[in-house]
């Protein structure tokens, strides 16, 4: 039997039980959507912690106080006072293929302005933080290194700070607010970034000179973390090695000692995320891929009442000549088209139900061309493997029995 | 003389029923010549139906052989059994065996779609002419629900034509038709065998239908009883002018 004929066999009779066609072919359609919906869903998550990443920065090199020396005591990350503003002068002065550089002091706290307050994160930066982090001004202007030098009591605010302490819309440039009691002068606000990769909003803060949190709110004289970028082109690798063994020569590290800081690049924290979003992705697709193997079921389920309906029918074509690989293949083809017509329906629902989706709730999902080559797979294969047993066994029916099946 | 179309030696055929071998058939031999019609008869579960099957290789013997126009097909795969039925042999069933839904060229085409290597409009043409050779050439686009009883069993005939056999095999073409429609159906068994001399064999029960014979076999108890040749089989016509001249029971019965 020639397969157009073969083919113009299983849609006739396909066509012929419409209704029972449409409702096995909504089984595979909706595990195709749903596989596509949860892949394209998490692909969503991935890009937009991806495009978080990137707007922080690819390039940017961390430096973090570490733990303590190993003793009877050990207080844990960042608690050590061995990171000092020297340490990022000598980086800074020693290490080339360095843009800019910012020390770091944060402290959580409560300011208070005219009428209101507001409890933030109060970052402790060098002048080149806005430079680093690409981050551009609102209003007004970041402090310099003169402020810096000065230790001088200047804040530039977060845009949801800004927006809490004085109201939407408001320019603060020149106002004060009180930190800790100490009168800071704002002189500019920042341009909203949006949430950090972390899920913290990095508006809702306060950047001061890092020296005046040393100096006015602590009483402190070492750093919590060094923030480096490098230039195009320098490898972050070595630079992060040129690092490491700066500072374990100006902190006196033995040779097989523990470091007492951490040099970590953004991108090694960026594949941490990434992977565990793929695992999250994955899984969700599998847990899709259950509907669509129950999708199958469903086939094999209306396959096998199909050949018990058409036993006589399979008998007379059996009795004019039909080898069993036709019936085989009869049957066969009738459950790959069911279930290739719905993954192919299923494919357009779960595209339609992306951009539902997406524009309801806002999270970026996009149909992505492996998710739906996989569910389109997945789907034939499906239609082939729970298509197989019925198929062989309208095949080896005995011509006899069939002809006189009632 | 020539080769027999049809060489059965001591053809036996066992069934497994539970834990009980039945003996379908216990050993026939029968020789039919190309250009015969012959009638199988016999009470039911007297082997003629079995009989017929393995004639028509849908069923294997359990021991013996049989020939086909000089060919021993009696230890053929399944494989190349459904390659003999589908150009040696032709079907006509009691029940006629129509696909619905399916108009009665493309029923009748059916065996020609298993044919590898032919076109569409081959298959179509081969068709039309078997229709029109059983008087159905203006019921081409008729689906069987819309054709009678007589009209439905000459598409099935059509179709066992419609590949061009050495044998023609009927199971109880008239079982499901009125006397008329049987006679009909009969005339047209005799005029394929006259005219294009093509070897029929057909089971009936009924005395009457295997008068139209040219010989008729009896069977029972799985073994041949009789094998008779029929000098004068019975024409249609007369069939015709005989049922006519009987009274009309329905209408002759007394108020």
């Amino acid at each position: 039997m020639s397969p157009a004929a073969t083919l113009a066999v299983a849609l006739r009779a396909l066509r012929r039980n419409a209704m029972r066609t449409g409702l096995t072919a909504l089984g595979i359609i909706i595990g195709v959507a749903a596989v596509i919906v949860m892949v394209a869903l998490g692909a969503g998550a991935q890009q937009s912690i991806e495009a978080q990443i990137r707007s922080v920065g690819s390039n940017i090199v961390m430096v973090s106080a570490g733990s303590g020396p190993a003793g009877p005591v050990r207080l844990g990350q960042g608690n050590t006072t061995t990171l000092t503003p020297a340490d990022a002068e000598a980086i800074r002065d020693g290490i080339g293929g360095i843009r800019y550089l910012s020390p770091s002091v944060n402290l959580r706290t409560q300011i208070v302005a005219e009428a209101s307050n507001w409890g933030t994160q109060v970052q402790g930066a060098g002048a080149e933080l806005s430079l680093l982090r690409s981050w551009p001004l609102e209003q007004g202007s970041f402090f310099s290194e003169q402020h810096v030098a000065r230790a001088d009591r200047v804040a530039v605010l977060g845009s949801v700070t800004r927006d809490q302490l004085f109201g939407a819309g408001t320019d603060p440039t020149g106002m004060t607010i009180r930190i800790r009691n100490q009168p800071f002068r704002v002189v500019g606000v920042l341009s909203p970034k949006g949430q950090a990769a972390m899920g913290q909003d990095q508006d809702d803060t306060v950047i001061v000179p890092y020296t005046a949190v040393q100096k006015r709110l602590l009483g402190i004289t070492y750093l919590q973390n060094i923030t480096i970028s490098a230039e195009d082109g320098v490898d972050l690798t070595r630079l992060t090695a040129q690092v490491t063994a700066l500072l374990r020569t100006r902190h006196r590290i033995a040779e097989g000692e523990e470091n007492d800081f951490m040099v970590r690049t953004l991108e090694e924290m960026a594949s941490v995320l990434t992977s565990t979003t793929t695992t999250m992705r994955w899984l969700l697709a599998g847990i899709a891929g259950v509907s669509l193997v129950v999708g199958g079921i469903g086939i094999m389920n209306i396959m096998l009442v199909s050949v018990t309906e058409r036993t006589r029918e399979v008998g007379l074509r059996l009795a004019v000549g039909a080898r069993d690989v036709d019936v085989l293949l009869q049957f066969l083809v009738e459950a790959v088209v069911l279930s290739v017509t719905g993954g192919a329906l299923g494919v357009l629902a779960g595209v339609v139900a992306v951009q539902v989706v997406g524009r309801m709730t806002g999270w970026s999902a996009s149909v992505t061309a492996d998710a739906v080559l996989l569910a389109f797979g997945f789907a034939t294969a499906i239609g082939v493997f729970f298509g197989f047993y019925p198929a062989r066994k309208a095949a080896a029916l005995d011509p006899i029995t069939a002809l006189r099946y009632e | 003389m020539s080769e027999p179309l049809i060489r059965v030696r001591d053809l036996v055929r066992t069934y497994r029923v539970g834990d009980v071998d039945v003996q379908a058939l216990r050993g026939v031999s029968l020789d039919v010549e190309p250009g015969e019609f012959v009638a199988l008869t016999g009470p039911s579960g007297s082997g003629k139906s079995t009989f017929m099957h393995l004639l028509g290789c849908l069923d294997t013997p359990t021991s013996g052989s049989y020939a086909l126009n000089g060919r021993d097909v009696s230890g053929l795969s399944r494989r190349a059994l459904a390659g003999v039925r589908n150009r040696e042999i032709g079907f006509v069933f009691q029940g006629f065996n129509l696909l619905p839904r399916t108009t009665a060229v493309e029923n009748v085409e059916l065996p020609l779609v298993y044919r590898p290597g032919m076109t569409a409009a081959a298959r179509r043409a081969k068709a039309v002419a078997a229709l029109e050779a059983v008087g159905l050439g203006d019921r081409l686009g008729h689906h069987p629900n819309q054709m009678s009883g007589g009209q439905q069993q000459r598409t099935a005939i059509a179709r066992a034509l419609v590949n061009d056999p050495i044998l023609l095999l009927a199971d109880e073409p008239t079982g499901n038709l009125d006397s008329r429609t049987s006679i009909e159906v009969m005339g047209l068994f005799q005029g394929l065998n006259r005219s294009r001399g093509l070897t029929i064999l057909l089971v009936t029960h009924e005395h009457e239908i295997a008068e139209f014979a040219g010989r008729v076999v009896a069977f029972r108890d799985g073994r041949v009883r009789l094998d008779r040749r029929v000098a004068h089989p019975q024409t249609a016509e007369a069939a015709l002018r005989a049922l006519a001249a009987q009274p009309d029971l329905d209408v002759a019965a007394p108020a």
